[in-house]
């Protein structure tokens, strides 16, 4: 990660699929998790934490969607839904039988990869354009069909309180306590995605996303590994819908419409796609971007512009620059965020002696 | 179920009718890219919805009258399409589906903020040069506007299937949509016909725009209608110039009559949902449409 080799001396598959390619890999990874769970901890206020607490949140649902996306090939818009399907059945569990979060979570997570797996189903038939789209209806589909039943929806509002987690009898009150329990799961996410993308199911996933036709000629049951990625993918976006409940403390449908399903298409597509780092930096860099939009504008934009013209502007301002992002990165640097980072890389590999 | 009312029923057939016709006209600026690009445009909405904001502009700031401020907004409709595909679009040709699909979803986010940006949040109006007296027909009334808005559209897509069939242009648009390398083997310039397919989508979305801001008025929410789209094009077909009138058509009655048979038991809503139930069901008898090419994979 932030070490340097001199070349590529890697002489057996093993090495080469190995967690840990390098003895000083070992260290940059244990640098960066003091950095994260010691130092950031304790030098940030509670304002700042919480950015970084909705960071941890994206970054667990951008790693399920890299899988179906970036790794398996198949395109989905209705990620948000599949969130709010996480969302609403740990807040019943939550609210009507008093579950803790260890049941919550999983159990939110695999109620959205059920959902998820019965929305893939079409993937077998039709692709690309009109997986799409067929997504793109269980999205409204789920999102009315949530909202127009009071039984799953808690009636007005469609929204469900939810109280805070406990861990060991210690309800988790501050930002800093959810920070630690958020972290928890995002390592837990990382370290499951990473084992599952280097082993014999992430093959096969990207056999099925550089051809499904000759992958299924070569032995995969693409049908299998279709639903199997349609399942952990929605796995994971339930587990982030459970999160961002805690998180909100209520489960409300607003916070999972489709522009929430945009908005994590852009998270993996701007960090890039089919890479567990990237998931990570894109949904850091979509997440700041409304967030650092407004703090320069209200800085600033006083100087240009009256105050009621900066509440118009902020929100809008944030949609011309998230589109052209996406369009920008698609059109000039296509691998995204990762990418960037790679070439940086490259760069310093030999440095100062390139040549 | 309410009794069976025969005058409701044919007041929600017409308008599902009308305004499926214009549905229609806007499944078609979809169509157009999509039969000759292979591109997916997810900001058709958007497009509409910009277009009306140009129209609604000049009839603002210049005072120009109704067909000025059509003729307006359809000119910055090409020059828009036109850039659009030669900075956007060009660039992703042999690129995965998501990437094109990302793009325009990009665009959408784009237009709809920067809309709003320069001509602010409130609600314009177009106003046609029509009365708003409405026209009983029988037992069932009909706004003019709406009549003027289902004629236009049946004119311009009378005017489309005609080009498709008769000029050269068109025919030459069909052969690349059918293939582009044998289009390029016969001396068709294919790129040119990408920027005249786009061109062509931003005419339809200009007319789509007046119509539809002349109806409902222009603010960003028209751009919703663009969420229409696709069960419409799914039913018809994704390439077909005829299963874009079919499906428009479809869509808007169906949708009319699950409004007003439904909505009262469901709490609303059914408008926007019903569709899309419609284009599941399609996708899983009939993935290829009512009126589309079936694919056949060849590796």
């Amino acid at each position: 990660m932030f070490y340097r080799e001199s070349g590529v001396f890697k002489t057996t598959y093993a090495t080469d699929m190995a967690l840990y390619p390098l003895p000083i890999t070992k260290w940059a990874v244990a640098a960066v998790a003091v950095l994260f769970i010691v130092i950031a901890p304790l030098m940030l206020g509670e304002y700042l934490i919480s950015i970084l607490n909705l960071i941890l949140v994206a970054s667990v649902g951008a790693l399920g969607l890299n899988i179906l996306v970036g790794y398996t090939g198949q395109v989905s818009i209705g990620h948000g839904a599949f969130m709010s399907v996480g969302a609403y059945t740990a807040a019943n569990l939550i609210v009507r039988l008093g579950a803790p979060f260890w049941i919550a979570i999983p159990a939110g997570g695999l109620m959205a990869a059920l959902i998820g797996a019965i929305v893939g189903v079409p993937s077998l038939r039709i692709k690309g354009l009109y997986l799409a789209i067929a997504t793109l209806a269980a999205q409204l589909i789920i999102e009315w069909i949530i909202n127009h039943t009071p039984a799953i929806s808690g009636g007005v509002q469609a929204s469900i309180e939810v109280p805070r987690p406990s861990v060991f009898g210690t309800v988790l009150k501050t930002q800093t306590q959810l920070y630690f329990f958020l972290m928890f799961f995002l390592v837990l996410a990382i370290v499951a995605m990473q084992n599952i993308v280097r082993g014999r199911i992430g093959r096969a996933f990207v056999a099925v996303r550089d051809h499904d036709t000759a992958a299924e000629i070569i032995g995969i049951n693409i049908f299998r590994y279709k639903l199997l990625a349609f399942a952990i993918s929605s796995f994971y976006a339930g587990v982030t819908g459970v999160l961002y409940t805690y998180y909100l403390g209520i489960a409300n449908y607003e916070q999972f419409q489709i522009n929430v399903s945009i908005d994590y298409l852009a998270m993996i597509i701007i960090g890039g796609l089919g890479s567990v780092l990237g998931s990570i930096l894109g949904a850091a860099f979509v997440t700041l971007l409304p967030i650092v939009t407004r703090w320069v504008l209200e800085g600033m934009g006083g100087l240009l512009f009256s105050a009621s013209d900066l509440l118009n502007i902020i929100p809008n301002l944030r949609l011309v620059m998230f589109g052209g992002l996406i369009v920008l990165f698609l059109v000039v640097e296509p691998e995204g965020l990762n990418r960037l980072w790679g070439n940086i890389r490259n760069y310093f590999r030999m440095w100062p002696f390139s040549y | 179920m309410p009794e069976f009312d025969l005058q409701f029923t044919l007041v929600l057939l017409t308008n599902g009718l009308m305004i499926g016709l214009m549905y229609a006209l806007i499944a078609l600026g979809f169509v157009l890219v999509y039969k000759a690009t292979d591109a997916i445009n997810f900001a058709q909405g958007e497009f509409v919805m910009f277009a009306a904001f140009i129209a609604a502009a000049g009839a603002y700031a210049a005072d120009l009258p109704f067909w000025a401020c059509a003729l307006v907004a359809i000119l910055s409709m090409v020059a828009f399409s036109f850039g659009l595909e030669r900075v956007v679009l060009r660039p992703l040709i042999g690129r995965p589906v998501v990437a094109v699909i990302m793009a325009t979803i990009g665009i959408a986010a784009l237009l709809r903020g920067f809309s709003t940006l320069v001509f602010g949040a409130g609600t314009r109006a177009i106003v046609m040069p029509v009365s708003d007296e409405p026209i009983y027909l029988g037992p069932v009334f009909l706004p003019p506007v709406q009549l003027v808005s289902a004629a236009i559209s049946l004119a311009f897509l009378a005017a489309f299937t005609w080009f498709f069939l008769r000029t050269r242009m068109g025919v030459a648009m069909r052969a690349v949509a059918d293939n582009q390398q044998v289009a390029m083997a016969m001396g068709i310039n294919v790129p040119r016909y990408f920027a005249l397919a786009w061109a062509l989508a931003g005419i339809v979305s200009a007319l789509g725009g007046v119509v539809w801001g002349a109806m409902l008025g222009v603010d960003n929410q028209l751009a919703q209608v663009g969420l229409k789209v696709f069960p419409v094009v799914i039913l018809g077909g994704l390439d077909s110039v005829v299963g874009a009138v079919v499906g428009g058509l479809i869509v808007g009655i169906v949708e009319n009559l699950a409004a007003g048979y439904l909505d009262p038991y469901v709490g609303g809503g059914t408008k926007d949902f019903a569709p899309y139930v419609l284009m599941i069901i399609a996708l899983m008898v009939r993935p290829y449409g009512l009126f589309g090419k079936p694919l056949i994979e060849r590796v």
